[in-house]
Order: C-alpha cells, then sequence, then structure tokens
C-alpha cells in the first residue's frame, strides 16, 4: 500500500484528531455567545468530519469519501455566504451578536 | 304490448327542469328560466295526453314499465324501479301535469320580480317529479320515495321566503308532522314486507285475491299504519296542523300542493292499496270516523279565519276529509272523482285569491277586502265560479262529487247515516265560509280606500279562465262513468238502494243545504254586516274557541312541544351533550393544554440550549449504535447496566 498512512503515523492519530478538532466545534458551539464564534465553530465541526472523511478514502483506497469532501466543502461555502449575510441582518436589525439575545422564537 | 309509452319521461322532464334551473337559472336571463320551467311540466303532459292511447287500444293494462336494472336485490327480496299506468295513476297524472302546468303559467305573472325566481321554479319542478314518482311507482318503496321527495319540496317552498322566521318555521311544522305521519307509514311498508314478502301492488293484490278468508288481523294493522301515513300528508285529524300554517308559501304554491296535488297523496294511497283496506273492514271505519270529523272540525274553524289564505286552507283540510270519508265507505272511484273536481276549484280558488291579494299589493286580510267585484272582474267571475263549485250547487262540478261521497255515505250499513249528517253539516258550513269570503273580498265597500287594485297580467288571468271553466263542467261526465272507468284500478262499488229516487231525494236536500249556508252569508256579510259581529259577542266563549281553532296548537305545544324542548334542554342538552360530551372533550383539551404548558419550557429560543440537546441527542444516539443489542430486551438491559464490556 502506498499510502500516506502506511508511512508511519497510524489511523488511530489522524481520528483522534478529528474527533479532538468535533469536540472543540461543539463546545465552542455550546458555549460562546458570539455568534460568529458559534458560526466558526460549526465549520471547526464540518472540517474535523472532512478530515475523518479523508482518512478513511485513504485508508480503504476509496474514493468516495474524497467526493464527499468536495460535497462538504461546496456546502460549507454556500453556507458561509448565507450564514454570514443572516448574521448582518441579524446585527443590522438587533445591534448584537449575542445568541442569548437573539431569543425571538421563545414562546 | 304495443310501443314504449316512455313514463319515464313524465318524472324525468320536471327533473331536468329542476336541475337546470336549480344550477344555471339564477345565472342565466329570465326568459331562459321561464321556458325551461314551463317546458318541463308541459313534456310531462304530453306524454300522459300521449298515454291515453293505451286506454283506447287493445293494449295490456295496467303498463308497466320497468327499469332494466334491480332496485334492491338482497337474498328473497326484490325491488324494481317500476312505473305502473292503470286508470287511477292516469287520472291523478292529469290532474297533477295538467293543473300543474297552469300553475306553473300562473306562477310566471304571481312570481315576476321576485328575486327568488329560478329557485322558485326549480322547486316547482322538483315537486312535479317527485309527485308524478308517486303516482306512477308500481311497489311501496317508490311510491315511498316519491312520498318523502313532495315532503322536501312541499318544505322547501313554504320556506321558500326563508328570511322571514314566520315562514322558515312553518316549513319546519309542516316536515315535522310530516315526519310523524312517514313513521306510520314505513312501519306499514315493514310489515307488508314481513307478511307479504313482496311490496309491488301487483302481487299483493293477487294475494289477496287468492286468499280472499284473510281479513283483519296483521292487515287491519298494516292499513291503520298507511292511515297514519296517509293522515300526516293529507292532514287529517289529528295531523292536520301544518296545513294552515304552510300558507306562508307563495300562493301558487298552496294551489298546487297544498290544495290540488301533494295533500291529496293521501286519499291517493288508500285508494292505491283499496284492497288491503277492503280486507281490513274495521280499518275502513276509523278511515271513515277520521274524514268526517276531520271534515266538519275544518269546517267549523274554517268560520272565523279572516286570512282570505287560512280560509281556503281550513276548507281544503275539510274537503280532504270528504275523501276520507268516501274512502272510508269504499268508495274510492268517489273519492277519485271528488280529488279531481277538488282539484280544478280548490287550485282556482287559491289562484284567484293570490289575484286578489296580488291586485291590493300583498294584502290577505279579508276585512280590509271589499269592493272588489268591479275593480277585478275576472278574478271575480272565475272567484265566483269556484265558490259555487265547492258549495256544491248544480250544475257546477263540486256538485256531482260530493253528491256522489253523500249518496256512498248514506248507504254504507248501520251508521251511513250519521256520517252522511257529519257530511251535510259540513257542506252548510262550507257554503257558509265560502260566501262569507265571496262577500267579504268582493262586495260592499272598499275598507282600504288608499289602495288602488289593478287585474293581474293575462299570465295568471288564464290559468283562472281555464280553471273556472274546469270547475263548472269537470263533474259532467258523471260519477258513475268515472267509477265505471276506475272500477279495474280500485274496484266496483256497487251502491244500490231500494228507496227509489233515493239519489236525487239527497241532491235536493244537498243543494237546499248549502242555498241555506249561501243566504246566511248573504245576511250576515251583505245585508246586515252588523249582525256577525253581534252574533260573535252574543258567543264570545264559542267565538273564542273557533278563532283560536279548538287551541289543538297550544294543545300539542304543551302536550308534546314543550315537554320535547324541556327534555332536550334539561337532559339532552345540559346532562348529555355540556356534561358527558362536552366534559369529555374538556377532558381532553386540558390534557393537551397541561401537556403543552410542560413541554414548552423545551422551547425556550435560546439557541445553545437547543444545541446542547441536539449534541445530547447525538451522543444517546452514538451510544446506542455502540451497544451490541440482543433480540432479548432483558439480556440488553443487563449489558447496559454491566456496562458494554461485560459482554466480552
Amino acid at each position: 500500500m502506498s499510502s500516506a498512512l502506511s508511512q508511519g503515523v497510524p489511523l488511530s492519530a489522524y481520528l483522534l484528531l478529528s474527533a479532538v478538532l468535533f469536540a472543540l466545534g461543539v463546545v465552542g458551539f455550546l458555549i460562546k455567545r458570539n455568534l460568529i464564534t458559534v458560526f466558526l465553530s460549526i465549520e471547526l465541526m464540518l472540517n474535523a468530519v472532512n478530515l475523518s472523511f479523508v482518512t478513511f478514502a485513504c485508508q480503504w483506497h476509496a474514493v468516495k469519501g474524497q467526493i464527499f469532501v468536495f460535497f462538504v466543502m461546496m456546502v460549507a461555502a454556500a453556507e458561509a455566504a448565507v450564514g454570514l449575510a443572516i448574521i448582518i441582518a441579524v446585527y443590522r436589525a438587533r445591534a448584537t451578536l449575542s445568541v442569548d439575545r437573539i431569543d425571538l422564537m421563545k414562546l | 304490448m304495443n310501443a314504449s309509452l316512455h313514463l319515464w319521461l313524465i318524472p324525468l322532464a320536471p327533473f331536468a327542469g329542476f336541475v337546470l334551473n336549480g344550477l344555471l337559472g339564477s345565472r342565466l336571463p329570465r326568459w331562459f328560466t321561464t321556458s325551461v320551467g314551463l317546458l318541463a311540466p308541459l313534456v310531462s303532459f304530453v306524454v300522459v295526453i300521449n298515454s291515453i292511447r293505451a286506454f283506447t287500444g287493445a293494449a295490456q293494462l295496467p303498463y308497466v314499465e320497468t327499469c332494466p336494472h334491480p332496485w334492491i336485490s338482497v337474498g328473497s327480496l326484490h325491488i324494481d324501479f317500476s312505473l305502473v299506468l292503470d286508470q287511477l295513476s292516469l287520472v291523478m297524472l292529469l290532474v297533477i301535469t295538467g293543473v300543474g302546468f297552469l300553475i306553473h303559467i300562473y306562477s310566471v305573472g304571481y312570481m315576476r320580480g321576485d328575486p327568488g325566481y329560478a329557485r322558485y321554479f326549480s322547486f316547482l319542478n322538483l315537486f312535479l317529479f317527485f309527485m308524478s314518482t308517486l303516482v306512477l311507482a308500481g311497489n311501496a318503496l317508490v311510491l315511498f320515495v316519491g312520498w318523502e321527495g313532495v315532503g322536501l319540496a312541499s318544505y322547501l317552498l313554504i320556506g321558500f321566503w326563508f328570511q322571514r322566521d314566520v315562514a322558515a318555521n312553518a316549513g319546519k311544522k309542516a316536515f315535522i308532522v310530516n315526519r310523524v305521519g312517514d313513521f306510520g307509514f314505513l312501519i306499514g311498508i315493514f310489515l307488508l314486507l314481513s307478511n307479504f314478502g313482496t311490496l309491488a301492488f301487483s302481487e299483493i293484490s293477487a294475494k289477496l285475491a287468492g286468499n280472499p278468508a284473510w281479513q283483519g288481523g296483521a292487515l287491519t294493522l298494516i292499513c291503520l299504519c298507511l292511515l297514519f301515513g296517509a293522515a300526516g300528508k293529507s292532514a287529517q285529524l289529528p295531523l292536520y296542523v301544518w296545513l294552515p300554517d304552510a300558507m306562508e308559501g307563495p300562493t301558487p304554491v298552496s294551489a298546487l300542493i297544498h290544495a290540488a296535488t301533494m295533500v291529496t297523496a293521501g286519499v291517493y294511497l288508500v285508494a292505491r292499496t283499496h284492497f288491503l283496506f277492503d280486507h281490513a273492514p274495521a280499518a275502513l271505519a276509523v278511515i271513515a270516523v277520521v274524514g268526517a270529523a276531520t271534515a266538519i272540525f275544518a269546517a267549523a274553524m274554517g268560520l272565523v279565519q279572516n286570512d282570505i289564505k287560512r280560509v281556503l286552507a281550513y276548507s281544503t283540510i275539510s274537503q280532504l276529509g270528504y275523501m276520507f270519508l268516501a274512502c272510508g265507505v269504499a268508495a274510492y272511484s268517489a273519492a277519485i272523482f271528488h280529488l279531481v273536481t277538488h282539484a280544478f276549484f280548490k287550485a282556482l280558488l287559491f289562484l284567484a285569491a293570490g289575484s286578489v291579494i296580488h291586485a291590493l299589493g300583498g294584502e290577505q286580510d279579508l276585512r280590509k277586502m271589499g269592493g272588489l267585484r268591479k275593480k277585478i272582474p275576472i278574478t271575480f267571475w272565475t272567484m265566483t265560479a269556484a265558490v259555487f263549485a265547492i258549495a256544491g250547487f248544480f250544475p257546477f262540478s263540486g256538485f256531482f262529487s260530493k253528491d256522489a261521497i253523500l249518496y256512498a255515505a248514506f248507504l254504507s250499513g248501520r251508521n251511513g247515516q250519521i256520517l252522511w249528517f257529519v257530511g251535510l253539516v259540513t257542506a252548510l258550513l262550507t257554503s257558509f265560509y265560502m260566501f262569507r269570503l265571496w262577500y267579504m273580498a268582493f262586495f260592499g265597500e272598499a275598507r282600504s280606500p288608499d289602495v288602488h287594485p289593478h287585474e293581474s297580467p293575462w299570465s295568471m288571468l288564464a290559468p283562472l279562465v281555464i280553471l273556472a271553466v274546469l270547475s263548472i263542467g269537470g263533474g259532467w261526465v258523471g260519477a258513475e262513468r268515472f267509477g265505471a272507468f276506475l272500477a279495474p284500478s280500485v274496484g266496483e262499488h256497487a251502491a244500490l238502494s231500494t228507496i227509489p229516487h233515493l239519489e236525487l231525494i239527497l241532491s235536493i236536500v244537498a243543494v237546499l243545504v248549502a242555498l241555506e249556508g249561501w243566504l246566511i252569508a248573504d245576511k250576515l256579510y251583505r245585508r246586515r254586516p252588523e249582525r256577525a259581529a253581534q252574533w260573535a259577542a252574543a258567543l264570545p266563549w264559542g267565538y273564542k274557541i273557533l278563532l283560536n281553532k279548538f287551541y289543538v296548537d297550544e294543545f300539542y305545544s304543551a302536550v308534546l312541544v314543550k315537554p320535547l324542548l324541556a327534555v332536550s334542554k334539561f337532559f339532552l342538552d345540559w346532562v348529555v351533550d355540556k356534561g358527558i360530551l362536552g366534559g369529555f372533550a374538556w377532558l381532553l383539551a386540558g390534557i393537551a393544554t397541561y401537556a403543552g404548558m410542560i413541554l414548552q419550557r423545551w422551547q425556550s429560543g435560546n439557541l445553545r440550549s437547543y444545541a446542547a440537546w441536539l449534541a445530547a441527542a447525538a451522543a444517546v444516539l452514538l451510544l446506542f449504535l455502540l451497544i451490541p443489542w440482543h433480540a432479548d430486551w432483558a439480556a440488553s438491559l443487563h449489558i447496559i447496566l454491566k456496562g458494554a464490556g461485560a459482554e466480552r
């Protein structure tokens, strides 16, 4: 096998990095109040998933995982454009980016 | 049999008119509505006229048309949708479509300008559809369809001006009282089915003919049930109360449905099922008593009414009583004969009354009329013909038919003379109240000088003139010849008397009695108008009872309506509806509300709490994927409690 994985760095290291990145994303999403930070946390989670995708693609020589990553990146780009637009709109309307104060859906 | 007579066209032409006018009438021009509304009964009438040839040729009678597909076919029960034409249904059809067509023409003038013009004509056509179905029915179930249908049409047309509460309530009253009668009719049909296993009139008749010894018993019960239904539809005691209120409908409707055709359906029913009644003498006696009692009772109430249409309504009830009396003494052909002449002169009376009301701009109170003789001469002369006909003067049509009934009553058994005497008194009362109406409306001084009466348009006058001719000449055929024609349908009525010239003597007595009624009315309402009020003042008690119609409405209200309403209110409404049903609904609503109040705390609007729930749920799902699940729930639980590692 001529993959990167065979040259010493084990599979578990990649997966561990991915899990750590994902966990950081979740924690950031849950504890941060700034909407932009929350948004970046989402991106972090997406990229953690991307990492595990390419890891497995390389491990199993399956190109599907890599294709999936392209899809995720594409969606993430679109999401970033829309999300940032929403954030700007929210800021203009409410003059704040604190998620705790954006609670109009509350009963 | 020769070529088909296309009987199915008779009901279906008006039905097509009903559908066309009912769906499109209000969107299309008035001439379209008018022509559809008039064409439908005309087609029926032409088909009926055409079917007369079945009676002249060597055709097989009764002529039957059956729908190729059976209507109901369950086990041994087999009911066809069959139409039967015989002498009886031909006579009825001629009256229904003929008089019906005239009244349609009249309606064009009478209802001109009414916003519900198309609705009116579609209902009127619907009525003709059901009425001709009723008359043509070859079995009791098809007859019942028509029976209920005319009740529906009657309800729709009584409440035609439904914006007025009185009219809407009158419609409901008619419908509900008819339901009471229909209940009896329906039980009668069930009993027929259980006793004969068929509902076709011809088969029942054949079974009875093959078993002449079968008398009374179940047959009496069946006949009494049918009589109850007939009493509801034909406004006999004790179910007559709806007919006077039915006068809230448009006047042509009163003429067509509540005088000439629908209310005679009960008489028709008895004549159609005469083979049953012939085997149930007790039921026949009940019919005779009910008829005689209704005749005199209603005539007495008619004496003091001041609404021109209500006088005619009580008169109709009274004349229907005559027909029942005739049925009760098994003189079915006399009953049908009176039905026909009554259709002519009572339709004419109503139409003429409608013309008077039209001329006076909607006034119905006799006390505000007067002096109309010169103002509306055609209406006056046609009305006069009808008044003389109903009073029974020779040679008007009413004379012949009333005479036939009284003669048959006189000859019927032991108590025949009592029935005859009641009929005679009724004739006196009839003559009196009709001439009272005549004098109050057309003679003396105009009591509302500021109204300027005008004669009605030709579309209203033409039917009046035609009906006047029929009212005068409709009876000249003679009861004997009429009876001979009907004999194949309703059986021979051999009324032979041993006293010479009895019929002539009875006729003279009847005419003298009618004359007496005229003279009394003449004295009280023309020569000495103050005397009527004096009489009323001298007998305040009797006058009041009559004016309040024997308090029958009040009696029904106190004994039936109010207790029913009270039960509805206290038990059904408060206990069942608000208590049980409402309580259950409140319980369910309460559970939902409180569950919602608890669950709504989830909906905090806090983005991070949503995210936390999301993450927690994802974690739980992950946990579930990691645990090796077993088909055995207990084992899985064991693994969860002991930790995932316990498996290895």
